[in-house]
């Protein structure tokens, strides 16, 4: 439940001080960065351990290889880079190096989505759901606030195995309090509703949960699901939701296609059939501006995603939606 | 010449004896015993000593050995990358025969050498390597390439026991070989790390990336095997992307460089033993091979890369092996 929405907080210091911690427990844990020192916030890290800061420099490719050679050698290594570079320009390795050989390499996608909103779409990060889900054995990770970024970060150093998270820079609310218990795979209802639902993750999550708030004044009880795992995705979260609500709209910080819709819409169409509506960036490279002024143009407002949800809402049952 | 000639039997009392003691430990002596395997016998115990060393002889007919089961199996699968493999397998030989610090018992021993085939697709030599050296059974080479094998095409860490990582994309191994070496120098430990690339494969520009790395990190325990048999794929080197001259290229890198005769078992020897010839720089060895090595109508020829023997030539290139074990 969100009972503040005007404070908001950068995930990335969540990031870094549960790295800092679990890595002073845990002498295996070593950061790789690409010269991201500053934008990964690994400023701290490097001060406490500078021999365990490996910084490759500008070499993306190279970077995720050496975590792979890390991993080989017994250590934890998280991987930090800018989303596009990480995903974009080392995806062989990515999927050589360390999803195929299941290396331990946990790859932290920093300012992800259209964080970099106004440097353009060779910095927009919204391809790199759809890269690294059809990808077998990557636990995928797109947390909603710190609280949940904390229990994600705690999961990446415990799990055996590759790992993305998906981080944002740009402020979110918490939503969760300090209590929750991340796990993984396990989608979270932070709002329940029985007239449709909405799913969402990342920096999205607060934005579904407002615009479930808009939709409670003109009498729809939306269900929220913060979806915060992409992959392995949680399918009984979304028959349930399928089945109890009948209709489900999807919303994300990256393309319509491939991403968090086009995942659980594999699902719906399998599984449970009803009207769904994906929102996102539409198949398009985004204009300039920041984020949140993009995600507002591209109908992921609160009252965008309100009426795109008000919409489908009177769509149920009909058999083709316009 | 045979392989148990360099082994040292002062009488066959003092064998017999060290070969029970053995036993015990190494289940699959027994079961070479029973299967009446002196060959093997006699390499598990040769490899089961830490302080034994192979002579060049020895190795030189392993490689022989091991070139004429790369080529049997190339030609019962009828697919595979014999010209790379004849030029990597006396490398191979020397590494896995005298080189790594490794034990097929423990693949997976935390402070064993690694080693990584950044050219995944001469695979099946890599595979016999590992048969002879005790990780496989030489039997299960009949698999290559079938369904559901784990000799697949190229390697599988998670299949294959000795396989370190899953290559098969060019210009991979060098960047894993870092971190493994990172990894050593983290930790204070003292495994070496060596990585086999062709000299066509260092087109990759993640090669290059790579190279300023490794120098930079003072990664003394990485040493890079450059398969310099001046072929690639589709044509020459030199005529596709020339590199020459490539120790220089990583000497201007910071790298401490050599080039050997990559098929003279006693220079590679020698080349590999060394950790590096100088402190805190990695190495690279050009090693000049040939395409095809020991067969004399695949070597040196561009269109041996992946072309199967028909039954006439596999039966002169086993003639030609044969005849010079």
């Amino acid at each position: 439940m969100i009972t503040d929405f005007d404070t908001l907080h950068d995930c990335r210091d969540a990031f870094v001080s549960t790295l800092e911690n679990l890595a002073s427990e845990n002498n295996q844990i070593v950061a790789v960065c690409n010269d991201s020192v500053g934008s990964s916030k690994l400023g701290g890290f490097r001060d406490k351990w500078p021999e365990r800061l490996v910084n490759v420099g500008i070499a993306e490719q190279n970077m995720v290889g050496v975590g792979a050679g890390l991993a080989n050698g017994g250590k934890i290594p998280f991987v930090c880079a800018a989303s596009c570079f990480l995903t974009g320009r080392a995806l062989e390795q990515i999927k050589a190096d360390v999803a195929y050989t299941h290396a331990n390499v946990k790859l932290c996608g920093i300012s992800s989505g259209m964080a970099y909103g106004e440097l353009g779409p060779t910095h927009h990060s919204i391809e790199d759901f759809a890269w690294t889900r059809v990808l077998p054995g990557i636990t995928i990770v797109a947390p909603a606030d710190p609280s949940e970024t904390k229990g994600a970060v705690e999961f990446a150093a415990n799990h055996d195995g590759p790992v993305f998270l998906r981080l944002s820079r740009v402020g979110v609310p918490n939503i969760f309090d300090s209590n929750h218990r991340f796990v993984a795979g396990k989608a979270n209802t932070i709002r329940p509703g029985q007239d449709l639902t909405i799913i969402a993750n990342g920096t999205l999550t607060h934005r579904a949960f407002q615009a479930a708030e808009l939709l409670a004044k003109q009498g729809i009880e939306a269900r929220v699901i913060n979806m915060a795992t992409l992959s392995p995705i949680d399918i009984d979260t979304i028959v349930s939701a399928a089945t109890e609500t009948g209709a489900i709209v999807t919303c994300e910080e990256h393309s319509v296609h491939g991403g968090l819709g086009s995942a659980i819409a594999e699902v719906v169409v399998q599984q449970c059939p009803v009207p769904m509506k994906i929102l996102g960036v539409p198949g398009v490279f985004a204009p300039t501006g920041s984020a949140n002024y993009l995600l507002d143009e591209f109908g992921m407002s609160a009252t965008g995603i309100s009426e795109a949800a008000h919409q489908l809402f009177y769509n149920k049952g009909k058999k083709r939606i316009a | 010449m045979n392989i148990y000639s360099c082994f040292d039997l002062n009488t066959a009392d003092n064998f017999c004896q060290r070969l029970i003691k053995l036993s015990r430990k190494y289940a699959d002596f027994r079961k070479a015993l029973t299967d009446t395997r002196l060959h093997e016998i006699i390499c598990l115990y040769i490899y089961s000593l830490e302080t034994f060393t192979l002579d060049v002889q020895t190795l030189q007919d392993m490689a022989r050995q091991i070139r004429l089961d790369d080529l049997k199996t190339v030609y019962r699968a009828k697919a595979g990358h014999i010209g790379g493999e004849m030029s990597a397998i006396d490398i191979l030989t020397t590494l896995y025969f005298h080189t790594l610090n490794i034990d097929p018992t423990q693949p997976n021993k935390p402070t064993r050498d690694r080693f990584i085939l950044s050219k995944g697709h001469t695979a099946c030599a890599l595979y016999t390597t590992l048969a002879h050296r005790g990780f496989i059974e030489l039997d299960e080479l009949s698999t290559f390439l079938q369904p559901h094998s784990r000799l697949n095409g190229h390697p599988n860490r998670n299949k294959v026991p000795g396989v370190e990582t899953n290559t098969g994309a060019l210009g991979h191994g060098l960047p894993i070989g870092i971190g493994m070496a990172k990894a050593a120098q983290l930790s204070g430990e003292g495994w070496r790390v060596f990585v086999l690339c062709g000299d066509g494969e260092l087109q990759e520009g993640s090669n290059w990336e790579a190279a300023m790395a490794a120098a930079h990190f003072k990664l003394d325990n990485l040493t890079l095997i450059v398969d310099h048999n001046r072929l690639q794929q589709g044509a020459r080197v030199h005529d596709t992307n020339a590199l020459a001259p490539i120790a220089d290229k990583f000497a201007a890198f910071g790298w401490a460089t050599t080039a050997v005769d990559g098929h003279d078992i006693a220079q590679l020897r020698e080349a590999f033993d060394k950790r590096s010839a100088t402190a805190g720089q990695p190495t690279c060895i050009v090693a000049n091979t040939f395409k095809g090595q020991g067969i004399s109508f695949m070597q040196d020829k561009v269109e041996w890369h992946h072309k199967v023997p028909n039954k006439e030539q596999y039966e002169q290139a086993v003639e030609e092996l044969q005849a010079a074990m």
